[in-house]
């Protein structure tokens, strides 16, 4: 068996729920925490990015269409898909050094757990009707912003993620993901599952490549709604924030927790990324 | 009769209805409102501030420098410990009594505010006083129940709040930004707008008649340098509404700095109307969504949207209504248009109407006589006006209505959302499944179905896209000043 | 001010066929009832001065039907409430008379004997007022009566059981055969407006009377608890518009009922201003039906002219 030529594996891109190479033609070699040498992996360009964002529009309109319940439904089923593939998960989560790899494939696929519960509670839980002194009925809902780029933490590359991901997408935005420069391996891993999961294609968009590069792009997007910067190097925090100006992106960074904790999750990683729409009607025979 | 045709008789002119100006009592010259007291600013300038119905001026008004900026921003820094250590209740207390004494002087405020700035004193005595109140009220009571505002999170003040407020509403913004600020356990610095500080500075005295404990809110007038100064000071929140292009610059000015940012901007929101909608209150409602405080409102609707089967008998119904506005002084208890706030503004306004005509837009006004000094622009109509115009994209913010038809629902969905801006939209129909799809399809944070420019404390607004983004008003209206720790499930 | 187009004289009659009518109804643009009010408070929030207000306070007694509809009224009440009528201040001639005394019609004869050679016209009630269900030929019958008594102007009443009932075109017929019954006189049609309950009903009401020959359209008989509003006046404003606008017929508007202050006259003469304009200022397509409002205009114009408050004792009672 010694002798067998292992298959290697290709790692590309994942846009519109398919694996396109970087229309650059490029890739780069990822290495171990141990410097082994484990995959090439493409190389992200702005152009990828662009068509990454054309989808994630797209496809933005009918996710956020489906009723609340059947997106939660499909997200609790990106949880039971990862359990299916924990150990491939766990092998890539211990090649990219990290200390306990069962820990964080558990704690990633409980993130999914507890934010696809979150589908049709948010509505309910930040939205409100109002007492307004007149006779109207009025109401605010929570609404998804759109199209939101993300820049994942570059540690934890797989519960960092998800810990991103999940609250950007439950309810009903889409998603363009420059995911770990360094350890992008289990989040192509996490495009195959999502890519065998209901989410349709184009909700989540995976690029793999050199965050700086990709970055600035991503900032800048006139059509990107929100860009979620918890991932973002402090070098380019000022570049990121000014260019997210041009369009009034949302900018969010999630608040420093321990992401194992309980504490890193919560209903206002969701609403960060929402708005709330707010409708007035006249109440009259 | 012999006569086949009867000709209208002489008109029934309303005699002029003057509300008194003598309730207001106008210093030669204010101070800034730092630390409890009215103080000379560090940097020795005034400026004047003019009704601009008149251009007379009316008092002189310090320009705070960097220095008083700075001052101010430690006088809030100071009071900060002392104002957060204070029960919710005993906060609470303070707003309401902000609130009592802000009625019981609302006519000062509303002539002095139509004085200012030009707008109706119909409008501020039963739209901005009242409101202004009503949202001390509303704040004052939550500032005691912070704790239920958001489940499963344990709020906690930002600190210092630097507060930029334009000049469309000026005692009203200043309520929407204190009285969240300071309910959720922040002190404040704002800063009013540069045509129109009057009101925010008599606000200064309520503040004192309230025994609000000194640098708890601290008032800096002055212009553009003097908000970005506070913008760049050390501030932990800033809240801007205003233009779109600033609120950039804002955003630009903060990038890494971690100060939390709300933006309440510029909008160009569209006004639909379908073909079963009750035709004459949409004219009503058409009319109060653009000539309201002459159009100088953020989520005016300026684009009107008609089905075409409609299009011609509602631009009937809208010129003649259009005939009956009364133009004139702002504080005629008559008048439904008053002045322009500005020089600057109506210049503005000046520029995009003649582009409107340039590109091939008709445009309808009324023939009423205009003063012959202060700023004054005629409440305007343009038909066959297409997406690609100017006057149907940029943002006018003053009485222009640009008028475009369309077919179906989807027509108008898409026509509506073409646009950077989204912070409000209007949807006139009687077919009630019709109207939550519109509301649901329009990306815009203030939806108003058959009415328009509605306001209340208890109502969040603010947009979405290049409108802004954050919540003023509503239970979501005190995130913005809260942070918000998560605890253990 | 508003001014509508100059107003075409247009032949008197019904402008459709019974089949039309329940196509008229369908067809009445919805009313927006917060809209509708928000739009009627804003116009009572005109603050009328000065030469504007002695203007408005003589058109309201020049608009007004002097009104007496109880069991009680007698002969000498009719006469003095004529004498009332033509002269409204017997120390001020220059105060105009009302445009018409509404009563009864067994009183009409009455009424006609004393107003003769005076401006003031006779209004009577009739078509079995105040429900409108007694037989159509009774109805009819007494129309024909006080037409034939002397009776200028005739009120009655739309026959809202048909109405709500859904029987648009048997509520039409009835409307055109007492057109038809009224001859030449001027005919007002009563919709009462508070048995009719929506908005949306007062306007498809008002086309149908409209539609049916009525000369003016009115709010109420003021015989049930909800008289006329501003709002449901402003209603009924907004149909004739309409309806002068498609036919060319600029019928009137009749508030009743409830109008017992000069206040709340210069809100419905406000309202007819900026909603119809000058052309309806005036007592061929607008008036008051009132009792006690009178005195209340006098007191006005007599504080007006004097700059003191006036007290009751100083006016007649009738």
């Amino acid at each position: 068996m010694s002798d067998r030529l292992p298959v290697r594996r290709t790692a590309k891109l994942f846009i519109a729920g398919m694996f396109p190479r970087s229309e650059s033609g490029r890739s780069y070699e990822v290495l171990a925490d141990d410097g082994r040498p484990l995959a090439y992996v493409a190389q992200a360009s702005r152009k990828d990015l662009r068509e990454a964002v054309v989808v994630a529009r797209a496809a933005q309109p009918a996710w956020a269409g489906m009723t609340a319940y059947n997106r939660g439904q499909v997200l609790y089923r990106v949880a039971e898909l990862m359990e299916g593939r924990r150990s491939q998960f766990e092998s890539e989560l211990a090649d990219a050094g990290a200390a306990d790899p069962a820990r964080g494939v558990s704690a990633a696929i409980d993130r999914w757990v507890w934010y696809a519960g979150w589908a049709d509670k948010i509505g309910q839980v930040s939205g409100s009707s109002n007492p307004v002194a007149g006779p109207y009925f009025n109401f605010t809902i929570p609404e998804p912003t759109g199209v939101v780029g993300i820049v994942a933490p570059p540690d934890q590359s797989l519960l960092g993620l998800v810990s991103r991901l999940a609250p950007a997408i439950v309810s009903g935005n889409t998603a363009v993901v420059l995911v770990s420069e360094t350890a992008p391996l289990p989040a192509v891993s996490l495009g195959e599952v999502l890519a065998t999961s209901d989410v349709p294609g184009g909700v989540v968009n995976l690029l793999t490549g050199r965050t700086a590069e990709l970055l600035p792009w991503l900032a800048g997007h006139m059509d990107v709604n929100a860009i979620d910067v918890t991932g973002v190097p402090d070098d380019l925090r000022v570049e990121v924030e000014t260019l997210a100006a041009g369009n009034v992106k949302r900018v969010h960074r999630a608040p420093h927790a321990d992401l194992f904790d309980d504490a890193a999750q919560s209903p206002a990683e969701i609403t960060a990324l929402m708005e709330f729409k707010t409708v007035w009607h006249p109440v009259g025979a | 009769m012999s006569d086949p045709i009867e000709r209208p008789p002489a008109p029934w002119d309303y005699a002029p209805a003057p509300e008194s100006r003598e309730i207001v009592r106008l210093q030669d010259r204010y101070g800034l409102f730092i630390g409890g007291a009215f103080v000379e600013p560090k940097s020795g300038r005034f400026f004047a501030t003019i009704d601009p119905s008149t251009e007379e001026p009316l008092a002189e008004v310090a320009e705070a420098g960097g220095e008083d900026v700075t001052r101010a921003v430690e006088s809030a820094r100071e009071a900060a410990d002392a104002w957060q250590g204070l029960s919710g209740t005993e906060r609470a207390k303070y707003l309401y009594r902000i609130a009592r004494r802000l009625q019981e002087r609302s006519r000062e405020f509303a002539v002095l505010e139509s004085m200012n700035g030009g707008k109706p004193i119909k409008e501020s005595r039963d739209i901005d006083l009242p409101l202004a109140a009503a949202h001390f009220f509303y704040y004052a009571g939550w500032a005691d129940k912070l704790g239920y505002a958001f489940g499963g999170r344990t709020p906690r003040p930002l600190g210092v709040a630097g507060q930029i407020i334009p000049w469309n509403f000026p005692i009203l913004m200043a309520a929407w930004k204190l009285a969240p600020a300071l309910a959720a356990g922040n002190t404040a610095v704002l800063k009013p707008a540069e045509t129109t500080p009057l009101t925010a500075l008599l606000l200064g005295q309520v503040l004192q008649e309230a025994e609000l404990p000194p640098g708890v809110v601290n008032i800096i007038t002055g212009d553009g340098e003097t908000g970005a100064a506070l913008v760049d000071a050390a501030v932990d929140k800033i809240a801007f509404t205003g233009s779109t292009e600033v609120g950039k610059a804002i955003r630009r000015a903060t990038a890494g700095s971690g100060k939390r940012l709300t933006l309440e901007l510029g909008g160009k929101a569209a006004n639909i109307v379908f073909e079963d909608a009750p035709l004459d209150q949409t004219v009503e409602g058409v009319v109060n969504g653009i000539f309201f405080n002459q159009g100088h409102v953020c989520c005016a609707g300026s684009r009107l949207l008609v089905q075409e089967p409609v299009f011609e008998v509602l631009l009937d119904k809208l010129k003649a209504r259009l005939d009956t506005l009364r133009m004139g002084d702002p504080l005629d208890k008559n008048t439904d248009v008053g002045a322009i706030n500005s020089k600057v503004q109506l210049d503005r306004i000046e520029a995009l109407v003649a582009s409107g005509v340039q590109e091939g837009a008709e445009l309808y006004q009324p023939s009423c006589v205009l003063p012959e000094r202060g700023f004054w622009f005629r409440p305007t109509l343009f038909t066959g006006v297409s997406q690609s115009h100017r006057i149907a994209r940029e943002e006018i913010f003053g009485p222009v209505l640009s008028i475009l038809t369309f077919r179906t629902p989807q027509e108008a969905v898409a026509k509506a959302n073409n646009t950077p801006y989204g912070l409000s939209a209007g949807i006139w129909t009687e077919k009630g499944s019709r109207i939550l799809w519109m509301a649901q399809q329009m990306r815009a944070g203030v939806v108003w179905a058959n009415t328009f420019n509605r306001f209340d404390p208890a109502s969040p607004f603010g947009g979405y896209k290049e409108s802004g983004f954050g919540r003023e008003g509503g239970v979501q209206g005190l995130a913005p000043y809260l942070a918000l720790d998560q605890e253990a499930s | 001010m508003s001014q509508a187009a100059p107003i075409a004289r247009v032949a008197p009659g019904p402008v459709a066929v019974p089949g039309d009518a329940a196509r008229l109804v369908a067809r009445s643009p919805a009313v927006d009832a917060v809209g509708l009010e928000a739009r009627a408070a804003s116009l009572a929030a005109r603050s009328i001065k000065l030469d504007a207000k002695r203007f408005a306070l003589e058109l309201a007694i020049r608009c007004m039907d002097l009104t007496t509809l109880e069991g009680s009224d007698t002969t000498g009440k009719i006469v003095a409430l004529c004498a009332k009528a033509v002269r409204p201040d017997p120390l001020d001639a220059a105060i105009p008379p009302v445009a018409a005394v509404c009563l009864y019609p067994q009183l009409v004869p009455v009424a006609a004997q004393q107003l003769r050679g005076t401006p003031v016209a006779v209004a009577s009630v009739a078509g079995g007022f105040p429900s409108g269900l007694g037989t159509l030929e009774a109805r009819l019958a007494e129309i024909r009566a006080v037409a034939a008594d002397g009776a200028d102007e005739i009120d009655i009443v739309l026959n809202r059981s048909l109405f709500l009932g859904g029987r648009y075109a048997e509520a039409f017929e009835e409307l055109v055969a007492a057109r038809e019954a009224a001859g030449s006189r001027h005919l007002k049609v009563i919709l009462e407006t508070g048995e009719l309950g929506s908005y949306d009903r007062i306007r498809q009401a008002s086309v149908l009377a409209m539609a049916s020959g009525a000369d003016f359209i009115k709010t109420s008989t003021g015989k049930i608890g909800v008289n006329a509003t501003l709002p449901t006046a402003l209603c009924m404003m907004e149909a004739v518009r309409e309806f002068h606008a498609q036919t060319g017929r600029a019928v009137g508007v009749k508030v009743a009922g409830g109008v017992r202050t000069a206040k709340q006259a210069i809100h419905y003469l406000v309202a007819v201003h900026e909603t119809l304009g000058m052309l309806w200022l005036t007592p061929e397509r607008f008036r008051i039906g009132a009792s006690s409002l009178l005195n209340d205009v006098l007191m006005q114009i007599d504080k007006g002219a004097t700059g003191r408050y006036a007290g009751a004792d100083y006016f007649t009672e009738d």
